[in-house]
């Protein structure tokens, strides 16, 4: 199980974000993307996970073994937090959600409505959700947001876990996890605007169109 | 897929979930005709099942921007897309949990409103099968409409633009299944026609919503 | 790309081949059209004797079943470029379908006003729900919800993708519609008009040739619209590219 991205292009609103991304990630090892707000690092994570499509260039993963979690924590504010894990776990036929509880502690809060819980706890819970997954890559768009130090380190730590399984991550973060595992990539390099692109490469900008 | 039904079906009933609204519409609709038409019940009888069946036509109607817009704005319908489920199933499952939680009431509820507007006895078995039987085409129908509105700002004017032309032939058979009813004449022909669209709409749509909600979540 | 290769059809999906082709066609088809509708409609309204038994009326039958006639066949277009759009992925069939919409709705519209100004002295009636009537009032419906959408969504390359599969949907749903609505009621309309079925020709010699001409004209006058609308909606696109491009770099 790896992730192998080759040349990829990434459009957000049909326009071109990325070009030229190149990237292989390993089993066991973390991909953090790094680089100046809107450099189309949620579009890359997007493209990655299936929801945007690829103007072109390859990803290379065997399907179904993507995880995504967004900017959004994806809960129901009326369900309670084991209802909302129950879910996802029926979800993606998981065999349990005892583990996802205790790495994010989430063990008190388990009859409390989601729609009650703390900005924190709502991303404890969501990030919980990704255990539950079961899948080998975690994609993940600034799961730190809104977290105290305490909790950071209960991330870092279900990474480092996720990761001497077997696992892989490529996770959008500007904060340091303090992982040895992880690899910093830049994005920016990759931006189109930076990139001198061909216009007859767009129909619609080719000189001669009028 | 029996996980997303039971939310859905759980959320529907729990507070603010907006069970009953539709039911709630349909009652309102209903009762306000004769104000409109006048008390005469010969009258009403006449128009009896095509009152009903436009009452449970808006009825479906009207709740059926919630059905991914809530989904689309906590970010679950972006995670369901990732999931192993196929976007053609969580659509299928949405319109049986619209169905359930909207339709179903809907039917269970028109036997009274029919003695209301004064619908004669040979007409109430028919009126409860063309609605029984129909219904499910409304909700599969509006999977689609609400797909393709989904993420748009006032969407929901726009879905009614878009599905009302879709859910005319659905309503000329439904109420004609139950003029017919009233009558006395062969309704078992439209019934028939009718068991046919939602069964047509039932298997294709879930198909065209997928491609729609794939489109707006890109 | 090789040089050598044979002109296909699809080179004019191109917009920089679309806009050189259309601006030198253009001409041609708003001068052939402008000659076809004054000559059709000229000769129908002041040449032809008036009908037995519908008197003078009978002559908005030169404007009424020619929009009628591209009202669907407006559609059908719709349906044919939004199917290449979805499979090929063609900007310019995508916006040519967008282009026609209006088109037909307008042609729509007139159809069912004419019909109305017909209907009246004919029938005695402006309207009656009659399946073909109704069946053009759904087909307005379908044109105002296909435009809408089209409206509604920013993007539009997904714009495209929707209306599209909207075209798709509705098509098959208009065509239940309109069996539906045979069942629901038979109507007042008289068959088709022009196509003869039961041997005869229903329409005299006469009324015949210049009711083709003003058909062509019809035709003619929604393909210069089209190819108008088309390269405003080309233009428009470019425009949103270069300001897109201006303000990346």
């Amino acid at each position: 199980m790896s992730l192998s991205v080759e040349n990829l292009s990434c459009t957000r609103g049909g326009l071109p974000v990325l070009t030229g991304v190149t990237f292989h990630v390993d089993p066991g090892e973390a991909l953090i993307l790094r680089g100046p707000n809107g450099a189309g690092k949620t579009t890359l994570l997007r493209t990655l996970a299936g929801l945007a499509p690829a103007l072109f260039g390859g990803i290379a993963v065997s399907e179904d073994s993507i995880a995504y979690s967004g900017h959004a924590d994806g809960l129901k504010a009326q369900l309670s937090v084991a209802e909302n894990l129950r879910f996802w776990a029926d979800v993606f036929r998981a065999p349990g959600i005892d583990a996802a509880v205790d790495a994010f502690d989430l063990g008190e809060l388990m009859d409390r409505r989601a729609g009650n819980l703390s900005a924190g706890q709502k991303r404890r819970l969501s990030l919980a959700r990704m255990l539950v997954t079961g899948r080998a890559i975690w994609c993940m768009d600034e799961p730190t947001v809104s977290l105290d130090s305490e909790n950071v380190a209960r991330f870092a730590a279900a990474v480092k876990q996720h990761l001497s399984n077997g696992g892989l991550a490529v996770i959008a973060t500007h904060i340091d996890l303090g992982l040895p595992e992880a690899r910093a990539l830049d994005i920016a390099p990759f931006m189109a605007s930076q990139i001198e692109t061909d216009p007859s490469d767009d129909p619609f900008l080719a000189e001669d169109t009028l | 897929m029996k996980g997303l039904l039971i939310r859905d079906l759980s959320l529907a009933v729990r507070a603010g979930g907006g069970f009953g609204l539709g039911l709630a519409f349909f009652l309102i609709v209903t009762i306000l005709m004769p104000f409109g038409i006048g008390p005469n019940t010969s009258t009403l009888t006449i128009v009896a099942p095509g009152i009903l069946w436009i009452g449970a036509l808006l009825a479906c109607l009207l709740s059926l921007d919630r059905m991914f817009a809530l989904d689309w704005e906590d970010g679950s319908l972006e995670l369901l897309a990732t999931s192993p489920l196929p976007l053609e199933a969580v659509a299928g499952v949405k319109a049986l949990a619209h169905w359930l939680t909207t339709g179903l009431p809907l039917v269970a509820a028109a036997p009274v409103l029919g003695i209301v507007l004064n619908l004669p006895p040979q007409g109430f078995f028919w009126l409860i099968a063309s609605l029984a039987i129909g219904t499910p085409a409304l909700s599969a129908i509006g999977t689609f409409g609400a797909a393709l509105t989904v993420g748009l700002k006032r969407g929901g004017l726009l879905l009614s633009l878009l599905v009302l032309p879709l859910y005319v032939p659905t309503l000329l058979f439904g109420a004609e299944v139950a003029r017919r009813g009233v009558e006395g004449s062969d309704a078992a022909t439209p019934l028939v026609l009718l068991a046919g669209l939602t069964l047509a709409a039932s298997a294709a749509m879930p198909f065209a919503a997928a491609a729609a909600l794939r489109v707006n979540l890109r | 790309m090789p040089k050598l290769r044979a002109m296909s059809l699809w080179e004019y999906a191109n917009p920089r081949k679309f806009m050189a082709t259309s601006a030198a066609l253009l001409p041609w088809v708003i001068a052939l059209s402008a000659i076809c509708l004054g000559t059709g409609l000229i000769w129908g309204f002041f040449f032809t004797p008036d009908e037995r038994l519908q008197g003078a009326s009978v002559k908005i039958f030169y404007i009424h079943v020619p929009t009628a006639m591209m009202a669907i066949n407006a559609w059908a277009m719709m349906l044919v470029t939004s199917l290449i759009w979805l499979i090929r992925r063609h900007h310019v069939s995508a916006l040519a379908a967008k282009a026609a919409a209006p088109v037909g709705l307008v042609f729509t519209a007139i159809a069912l006003i004419t019909g109305a100004l017909w209907g009246q002295p004919t029938w005695g009636t402006w309207w009656e729900w009659d399946p073909r009537l109704t069946s053009f009032l759904i087909l307005f419906l379908f044109y105002l919800g296909y435009i809408a959408l089209w409206e509604a969504v920013e993007n539009p390359d997904s714009a495209a993708d929707l209306t599209s599969v909207l075209c798709l949907v509705g098509s098959v749903f208009a065509i239940v519609s309109r069996y539906a609505l045979l069942f629901w009621n038979q109507g007042l309309h008289q068959g088709w008009s022009i196509s003869a079925t039961d041997g005869e020709a229903p329409v005299a010699d006469v009324y015949w040739y210049p009711a083709m001409i003003s058909i062509a004209g019809f035709v003619l006058l929604f393909v210069a619209l089209v190819l108008f609308r088309t390269r405003t909606e080309i233009r428009a696109r470019r425009l949103k590219a270069l300001i897109t491009r201006e303000r990346m770099a």
